[in-house]
């Protein structure tokens, strides 16, 4: 598997040459934020505000009703938890194009509780005009940007900085309210999104060689979330589905699979994985995935409990497990 | 330069303006049996020297009669209109009039009545279901461009939209009208220190200082001069002139400073309407508490406009 070292820094620059009407706003986290380098090559678009993101939201939104794009750069925590009024009233009720590019999900940090973004999905669905992406390696890193600048409104997307796998292929970008179909299977639907995509991946091998079929559903897009293939999915599965999140489970992935499950009728069995209406602290990552139950061997104690029976699946068949791109098999079955 | 001729002439009407504001709103409050009263008599004069003097404006490109609420902004409602319109189109060499305290919507219809913007059967929709003429008013609200119901959010979004415009080389400024309370928020002075760092004195403020707010009285030692001399710490420009003086307004008003410039009105919240004082210190809204209280005021009112 290939590493992919801040896909975001150069990527970000030379998608933005051509778009004189993208600015870039910080609140102090400027590198932390990866738009340093952004911020050096085009400095008359760039604005580093200070540790003020209530006024940022409004400084955004002027620039946005003037006909600028802004691309606010901070911590996610900072987007959605201080600034929710003025990200609310100045600029998701006027449906604004403001993208809110919002760095360390979930546990994806080391910083604790007042830097890791745990509810930020189940605030933002609550939000209306708000679209919600979220990036789960280095090609959606890369795609992220056409889809939120495509989108005539607010958009917050679920960034990843720093060493990001590649999992999907160069040329598949990010869609738009489209899953990616990972693997193929009838026994249980696995619904991943972010870093824990690639958990699930590390167990499907182990998974496939203990006879159990797994449908592995990767959701970039959260809100809107009307991609039919994932009722369909667990219409069509013996056992049900499992959501794996990086995030509580009130209020996010799960909740969204349980709201389109209960909406259709669905006789299914749902689990939901991610953190179980806690905070979570400052660790490594690896440290905390496992603590909280967000990790490949997870994600198989819950295939187990969905099946009802034991795969023998060991801590090390997970660990030696080979993650390499894979290709949409939706892609295939789009053609 | 104007001459003293000519600025003699614009006076009598401005202060007809603030005088017509005062009553039609009075009369609306009798009618209604309530009403946000103190903001109309403290601020009058400052809505009448906007509409009058001091905004460059083109005239209204939106309908005399308010158009019905059609939703609210987003992807699917293209039937969605933004109010600004009652303040003439958006142009390179015009001003643009960003409305902060919502709670003042109903000195702000008035206003637009009062300078023919908005007709005054318009005032009938105040505060009825399905209308736009809200009583704390929106961005589909006549005269309202931006959603600033929520206190303190307006002056953040006018510094974002005059950081565009001295972006584009517009030669209009961007006005926005406050109100001292909402300088108890934090975002006032973030706004206040980013807007004096990126050098816009395109950004002009006029904040009506009434000391009053919601629970009554706002502490005078610490949100009158204090609050001046705080504003030039942060890097603006802030003058206090009487805000019920046209020329004194006017002067403040017109000054270039180089920097976001704050003119201070220091107003009287029962201007004009004496027997209001006596419900001091409580004055944001004003309630009949007896049918005979009705009565005196409706006696004021038959004298204010014979």
């Amino acid at each position: 598997m290939e590493i992919v070292k801040r896909p975001h820094v150069e990527n970000f620059i030379a998608w933005a040459e051509d778009k004189p009407e993208v600015v870039v706003l910080t609140a102090d986290l400027t590198n932390s934020s990866e738009v340093g380098k952004w911020r050096d090559t085009y400095p008359d678009r760039f604005f580093g505000m200070s540790m003020a993101e209530q006024n940022v939201m409004g400084f955004a939104a002027g620039l946005a009703r003037e006909g600028y794009v802004p691309f606010i750069h901070t911590f996610a925590v900072f987007i959605y938890r201080r600034p929710y009024d003025q990200l609310a009233m100045s600029i998701a009720y006027p449906n604004l194009p403001v993208k809110f590019i919002a760095f360390l999900p979930g546990i994806t940090t080391p910083g604790g509780v007042t830097h890791q973004a745990i509810e930020d999905v189940a605030i933002m669905r609550a939000t209306p005009n708000m679209t919600i992406l979220e990036t789960g390696d280095a090609t959606e890193v890369e795609s992220v940007l056409d889809i939120a600048y495509a989108i005539d409104g607010p958009v917050y997307v679920r960034m990843l900085r720093g060493e990001v796998p590649r999992l999907f292929p160069k040329d598949e970008p990010m869609q738009l309210d489209k899953v990616r179909v990972l693997s193929e299977g009838d026994d249980v639907v696995v619904v991943t999104s972010g870093i824990t995509t690639e958990e699930a991946m590390r167990a499907a091998r182990p998974l496939a060689d203990a006879g159990i079929g797994m449908k592995h559903l990767h959701v970039s897009t959260h809100k809107p979330f009307n991609d039919p293939v994932i009722l369909e999915s667990i219409e069509a599965s013996r056992y049900g589905v499992v959501t794996l999140e990086n995030h509580t489970i009130i209020g996010g992935l799960g909740s969204a699979v349980a709201e389109k499950m209960a909406d259709a009728g669905s006789g299914k069995r749902l689990l939901r994985l991610g953190l179980r209406d806690t905070y979570a602290h400052g660790a490594s990552r690896p440290h905390l995935m496992k603590e909280y139950g967000l990790d490949a061997a997870a994600l198989v104690a819950g295939v187990e409990e969905l099946t009802g029976s034991s795969t023998g699946i060991t801590e090390e068949d997970l660990a030696s497990s080979r993650v390499e791109a894979t290709h949409s098999l939706a892609k295939a079955e789009g053609l | 330069m104007t001459t003293p001729d000519t600025a003699a002439d614009w006076r009598p009407e401005t202060q007809a303006v603030a005088d017509r504001i005062r009553t039609r709103v009075l009369d609306h409050v009798l009618r209604s049996n309530g009403g946000y009263m103190s903001q109309a008599l403290s601020s009058a004069e400052i809505f009448a020297m906007l509409y009058t003097r001091t905004l460059r404006l083109g005239p209204s490109t939106a309908p005399m009669i308010p158009r019905p609420f059609s939703g609210v902004p987003g992807p699917n409602n293209p039937e969605f209109f933004n109010g600004g319109d009652y303040n003439g189109p958006k142009a390179s060499d015009l001003d643009r009039f960003i409305f902060s305290p919502a709670h003042y919507a109903l000195v702000l219809y008035t206003a637009l009545i009062e300078t023919g913007r908005l007709a005054e059967e318009g005032l009938d929709q105040f505060n009825q279901d399905g209308t736009t003429v809200e009583m704390i008013g929106a961005e589909h609200s006549p005269g309202v461009e931006t959603t600033t119901g929520s206190l303190a959010q307006a002056l953040s979004q006018a510094a974002g939209i005059a950081l565009a415009r001295k972006r584009r080389g517009d030669t209009g400024d961007v006005w926005v009208m406050m109100s001292d309370g909402e300088f108890q928020e934090g975002q006032i002075w973030e706004a206040i220190s980013e807007a004096a760092k990126y050098e816009l004195d395109n950004l002009k403020v006029i904040v009506d200082v009434n000391g009053q707010q919601c629970d009554g009285c706002i502490d005078p030692s610490i949100y009158v001069d204090p609050l001046t001399n705080r504003i030039r710490a942060f890097g603006a420009s802030a003058v206090e002139v009487d805000g019920h003086d046209l020329d004194a307004l006017d002067a403040a008003m017109s000054a270039q400073t180089g920097k976001p410039h704050f003119v201070m009105a220091l107003t009287d919240p029962a201007r004009g309407l004496p027997i209001f004082a006596e419900r001091a210190p409580l004055l944001h809204y004003l309630r009949f508490t007896s049918e005979e209280e009705r009565d005196r005021y409706q006696q004021v009112y038959e004298e204010m406009v014979n």
